[in-house]
């Protein structure tokens, strides 16, 4: 019933989209080299961006590919170079004993929960789509209008608290890497 | 999914027929083909231009005024041996390349070059793609190739290209706020995301390019970054010969070096044509009274602005001397983010209403105040001596690539 409502070109690109997604969260998992993750990383994001473009959220899409493609994984293998762990010494003890048992019954808890809401609802979240409470995006540039109507009408709040909560925490971070030491004992 | 596609391009708006596609296709091959022709002649002319600048004669043998000369270096690359360093990462290093010369050529596909032809009943726009998402594909674009050159450093496993690879991330990380922030400045004028909107808005006259209607500030913001995005002279400290040998691609070789240097000569030219279509009217321009060719002109115009752009890069590169890098960093997050963030404000104040604009003058005004203050206040704690800044973490360099080189006191 599902399959007959979708064109077979919208299935197509569904599918190759879901690809790139998996294979590459699996690369992230997999990989032995931190950078090849980072690069795995790289097309999970891509394949969610052709997931955003499939549904008409071209903003969304670019915007993925600006902020989490182009700056924040740019970040990733910007740490992992400056810092050398690109070395090939993977850990081979577990940092924290027995912790595998647990992360796997996470994702059986995680992945069980999912399909159960799927087999009840035809949306995870109940919502067709969160920014414009229940009305599909616009085709076409229109979609920035009403994304930007949300962000900055009905979920102000929400938005501004984000904003407050990533400055608390650039200035946190700063404030702990940099403790001020009198000239003396500056050098170790 | 029809919808979506004809609500920016209106070759579209009566379905995907033999004939439409044909056209998309043509369009494409002609559009690849010219960007490959302008690569060749942009070699050329930067070479020849240089040569001038500084008095040398520049290559003359190969063709009338030397034009082939780019073509002969392109067989000569193409025969050599192509080598991959034992240390090297070789999936990584095969795949750098290419991250960098494609989101060249995607980036290329979004500027309008001409108006709008009517072929056999179907409007095509004298661009390969408008996209919904328009000058957003631009800054995406342009935050991939970030990784090729990051990549290609990397990869190399040698330290010289590393510590090219690390400084190019940091550079143009940084300079894509300030670019970021100007886009927004012209989105914000136009009303829209495509850029054949953005051209279409400007194309009344002189008094309606983006370069005067929003002031002269996001232009000179946006020519300084993205200037230092495409890590060209005076903001090249990527590839300083003095410093890092060759810079990110010191260990290519053969075909994939000739890749780089076709990417960076793309990109300029694509940035040139950027910059037209977002401050110069892109082909707008006076059209002759000429029936059957009034297509022609628009795109002479494009040519002749775009060419005009692509020459000051090689001016810049010829007249002005390389940034040390700290004064790069300097400039981008100290002057260019607060100047572009600032001019910003004004321009969405002024799109409300006039009191609007004023208050964010104001506003804007107050927080440079404040900024200054800070900045003089950093400055002068530094330089006292009473408190010094610790380095972050152990040591800012990658040991294992520096082992040799890093001995001495890092703060110096």
């Amino acid at each position: 019933m599902l399959a007959l409502s979708y064109a077979v070109p919208s299935i197509l690109i569904f599918i190759t989209a879901a690809l790139l997604t998996l294979v590459g969260a699996f690369g992230v998992l997999v990989m032995k080299n931190p950078v090849h993750s980072a690069l795995s990383l790289i097309m999970t994001l891509f394949g969610v961006a052709v997931a955003f473009i499939a549904q008409s959220a071209d903003f969304l899409a670019a915007v993925q590919i600006i902020v989490y493609a182009g700056a924040i994984v740019v970040l990733f293998l910007f740490v992992i170079m400056f810092l050398g762990v690109d070395r090939n010494d993977t850990v081979r003890v577990d940092p924290l004993v027995g912790q595998r048992v647990f992360a796997g019954a996470g994702v059986v808890i995680t992945v069980g929960g999912l399909i159960a809401l799927m087999a009840r609802a035809h949306w995870v979240t109940g919502a067709m789509s969160v920014s414009t409470g229940g009305v599909a995006l616009a085709p076409g540039s229109g979609n920035v209008q009403q994304l930007g109507t949300a962000v900055f009408t009905t979920y102000i709040f929400a938005f501004e608290a984000t904003a407050a909560l990533l400055i608390i925490a650039v200035v946190g971070a700063v404030l702990l890497a940099r403790r001020e030491r009198t000239s003396d004992e500056s050098e170790s | 999914m029809n919808s979506l596609l004809a609500s920016a391009d209106p070759l579209f708006s009566h379905g995907m027929t033999g004939v439409v596609i044909l056209i998309v296709i043509i369009k494409v091959l002609v559009g690849f083909g010219a960007l490959m022709g302008s690569v060749i002649l942009m070699i050329w002319f930067e070479r020849k231009a240089i040569s001038d600048m500084q008095s040398r004669i520049g290559p003359q043998r190969w063709g009338p005024f030397g034009l082939l000369q780019t073509l002969a270096d392109g067989i000569k690359l193409f025969f050599k041996e192509d080598l991959i360093p034992a240390e090297a990462d070789r999936f990584v290093f095969k795949l750098a390349p290419y991250l960098v010369l494609v989101p060249a050529l995607i980036t290329f596909s979004i500027v309008p070059v001409g108006g709008t032809l009517n072929i056999g009943g179907h409007q095509v726009m004298l661009q390969i793609a408008n996209p919904p998402m328009g000058i957003l594909l631009m800054l995406a674009m342009s935050g991939i190739s970030v990784y090729g050159v990051m990549l290609a450093g990397w990869s190399s496993g040698s330290k010289y290209p590393l510590l090219s690879s690390v400084r190019a991330s940091a550079q143009m990380i940084s300079y894509e706020a300030a670019l970021g922030m100007t886009i927004v400045t012209v989105i914000l004028a136009t009303g829209s995301l495509t850029t054949h909107s953005i051209v279409t808005s400007q194309a009344h006259g002189i008094w309606h390019w983006n370069v005067i209607r929003l002031g002269i500030v996001p232009f000179v913001v946006f020519l300084i970054s993205i200037t230092a995005e495409l890590n060209r002279p005076p903001f090249d400290v990527v590839e300083a010969e003095s410093e890092l040998v060759g810079g990110f691609h010191t260990e290519y070789s053969s075909l994939r070096f000739a890749l780089f240097f076709l990417a960076e000569f793309m990109n300029t030219i694509t940035m040139s044509a950027i910059m037209v279509t977002l401050f110069f009217g892109g082909p707008a321009g006076w059209i002759p009274p000429v029936p059957h060719f009034k297509w022609v002109f628009p795109i002479i115009w494009f040519l002749a602005k775009t060419t005009a752009f692509a020459f000051s890069y090689i001016w810049f590169r010829a007249a002005l001397p390389r940034f040390r890098y700290d004064q790069l960093m300097d400039l981008g997050w100290k002057r260019l983010i607060p100047l572009s963030l600032g001019w910003m404000l004004i321009v969405a104040g002024f799109v409300v209403s006039m009191s609007w604009g004023l208050i964010m003058i104001a506003t804007v005004l107050i927080s440079y105040t404040l900024l200054e203050r800070s900045f003089a206040l950093g400055q002068s704690r530094g330089k006292d001596g009473e408190a010094i800044l610790p380095t972050v973490g152990q040591r800012p360099l990658p040991g294992f690539a520096l082992r040799d080189f890093t001995d001495g006191d890092a703060n110096e």
